[in-house]
């Protein structure tokens, strides 16, 4: 399993660097890390808002939202969460977010 | 490693070129973006199958067991005799090369070994190395030649380079299907613990929750809830959605994809519509929740498993009969498993309209129809209010989705469908549709993002078709009755053909139907402009 130390903290990632312990393992480091990796400047309150819907939403479904209603929850634009998250909702906000990958005809 | 741009990714594709060595002497190469990544052990430990802890195709050594050559000689010689399919398949090939440029992936890269020839003669010379006196004395005169670990990684990335479209078995003089050859290939690996995560964890999804993504019931119902509120925006209309509703006349069963994924999602939207307008006495399961069975792409008993359970929900709500969505490998498991594994089913009614009284004959033993038989019959006896004209600004083809054309001979419907609802329809050449369709390049559980290179590569065929159309007629829209289609043509679309948008049929059906009592309509069920309307919006 690869793993990825970042501020003295050790996270175990899957191959497509998501945190493999999910959102138990989640922390502010973690955060951070990932800020770096998708090159985001400052974490706004903008940003703050995806990652707590995201997660408030996997808590209550066990699987993220789709696209549509992360739009509708956040009131963001599809155009703007990628201005937010360079690499989009999964790539980008998910994996900031400690939420697995989607899976299935998707 | 970054996806090479379009014109750079073909450049030493040379589809006449011959290896200057033997390609028993070839060893695999695993680079990035042309494999997928191994399954996680513990969804295989989830469902009780053998698996090789945390490895990954491109280490130097994979962990087999260490009597992995015993398992897969038993592996083999179980199939051998349980499987005549593959048992003939094996025996009657003459080498006549029918079917060596048929393959979308021989011809996204060159490699002679996606021929599905020499696909099948990966297995087919260790039957002769190992099971032939006369073979093991000729070696490799005899085209045999000795198990090796090498072979296991040549076989894990062969077989899963082929989506089991079966394109080449419309060519092949003798009816080889390769598509069973990687099954029982697959198979055989998973006897040993190999898989891929991407076709795995639908697998545990579906067998754990009941679809491939995973979606609990509460979770589906304010999905679909969601999209029942944007219908009623643009139609003005509100829609009542039954859910597990005892005694319904017909289970409806969609893929997942549809109610999770865009643009799935509008296809979605479509059902909803016409069901509305017919007053359709149907439900939709939260249980049986996916008509995709990711099982299929690993292990028959695995896919045998995950449909029996739409079976077991039709009996609990005690439907008459059962309405499929528009899924791809949906269909080749009904037609031509089903049978196999359960017989005909008794507690069920042969499907009947309740709108034309069409008995849907055919159907008897499985009592399951397609949806676009449903809709192509309903449209030819004229009892769809329909509107084409909220089409007018789509131009569309139709990519036969590979399952439901050659499993099961599918090629009218949809096209009938389409040609009702919009007023701008075009095929693509001759030799890419109907039986000849072209793969996604993604099938069979491939749809994975780590394999992008490969996948771009195996859908050019296609993508290079609907190109065409694109330039020759402005087409800027591929339909397709497939939700693996609906997931990955927008990649590939946006790679190879940027302009043309992906749709299922019923999506288009659903901007078409006239709803009794709705408002006039200025958007698609997409939130874009209608022909005319775009000031209005």
């Amino acid at each position: 399993m690869p793993t990825v130390e970042y501020k003295g903290k050790v996270f175990e990632v899957d191959e497509d660097g998501f945190l493999q312990a999910g959102l138990d393992a989640w922390c502010q480091e973690w955060v951070e890390y990932v800020k770096e990796q998708e090159g985001i400047q400052e974490l706004t309150e903008e940003h703050w808002k995806v990652i707590n819907i995201l997660q408030d939403y996997y808590k209550k479904n066990g699987v993220a939202p789709m696209v549509r209603i992360l739009s509708k929850l956040t009131g963001f634009p599809l155009k703007k969460i990628y201005e937010l998250f360079p690499s989009g909702p999964g790539k980008g906000a998910c994996k900031m977010a400690g939420l697995p990958k989607p899976t299935g005809c998707v | 490693m970054a996806l090479p741009k379009p014109d750079e990714l073909l450049q030493n594709v040379n589809l006449n070129r011959t290896p200057s060595q033997h390609w028993m002497d070839i060893k695999t190469e695993f680079k990035p973006g042309t494999y997928c990544y191994a399954v996680e052990p513990q969804v295989m430990k989830d469902l009780g199958l053998p698996n090789l802890g945390s490895w990954q195709p491109h280490d130097e050594k994979w962990p087999l067991p260490e009597n992995w050559k015993e398992i897969v000689r038993d592996a083999i010689k179980t199939r051998m005799e349980r499987f005549r399919s593959f048992k003939l398949f094996m025996d009657i090939c003459v080498r006549c090369g029918a079917c060596a440029d048929k393959c979308h992936f021989f011809l996204g890269t060159g490699d002679p070994k996606n021929m599905p020839v020499l696909r099948a003669e990966l297995i087919r010379s260790i039957i002769k190395g190992e099971f032939s006196t006369f073979a093991k004395l000729f070696g490799r005169f005899a085209g045999a030649r000795p198990l090796t670990e090498d072979v296991i990684k040549e076989w894990f990335f062969y077989f899963y380079q082929c989506t089991e479209c079966r394109r080449c078995s419309v060519f092949c003089p003798y009816g080889i299907d390769t598509a069973e050859v990687t099954i029982i290939m697959r198979e055989i690996l998973h006897e040993l613990g190999i898989a891929i995560d991407w076709a795995m964890k639908p697998v545990r999804f579906s067998h754990f929750i009941g679809n491939h993504i995973g979606i609990q019931p509460h979770t589906m119902k304010e999905i679909i809830e969601y999209l029942v509120a944007d219908i009623e925006e643009i139609t003005g209309v509100k829609i009542e959605v039954p859910f597990n509703k005892k005694g319904a006349e017909i289970l409806f069963v969609p893929p997942s994809g549809d109610y999770f994924a865009d643009p799935g999602i509008y296809n979605f939207m479509g059902y909803l519509i016409l069901f509305h307008h017919l007053g359709l006495d149907y439900t939709i399961s939260t249980y049986a929740s996916e008509s995709g069975n990711f099982g299929f792409f690993n292990k028959l008993e695995l896919a045998k498993k995950l449909h029996a359970k739409i079976y077991e929900e039709a009996k609990r709500l005690k439907v008459k009969w059962i309405l499929g969505g528009e899924c791809g490998h949906m269909w080749r498991v009904w037609h031509q498993y089903h049978n196999t594994w359960y017989g005909p089913v008794n507690f069920l009614e042969v499907p009947k309209s309740p709108i034309t009284g069409t008995v849907f004959e055919h159907a008897k033993d499985n009592k399951i129809i397609h949806i676009c038989e449903f809709t192509a019959d309903l449209i030819a006896h004229n009892k769809i209010k329909l509107d084409p004209s909220r089409n007018d600004h789509v131009i569309v083809t139709y990519h036969d989705s590979c399952n439901p054309a050659r499993a099961m001979g599918f090629f009218e419907e949809p096209r009938f469908i389409l040609k009702h609802v919009c007023n701008n329809f075009v095929e693509m050449p001759e030799n890419t549709i109907r039986e000849k369709t072209f793969c996604c390049g993604s099938g069979s559980g491939l749809n994975t993002d780590e394999y992008m290179e490969m996948r771009m590569r195996g859908g050019f065929p296609r993508a290079n078709a609907v190109e065409y159309v694109h330039k020759k007629y402005g087409v800027n829209h591929l339909a397709c009755i497939c939700a693996i289609d609906r997931a990955v043509f927008p990649a590939l679309m946006n790679y190879w053909v940027p302009g043309v948008d992906v749709c299922g049929v019923h999506e288009l059906v659903g901007n078409a139907i006239v709803l009794d009592g709705e408002k006039e309509r200025t958007t698609d069920l997409r939130y874009r402009p209608l022909k005319g309307k775009e000031e209005e919006v």
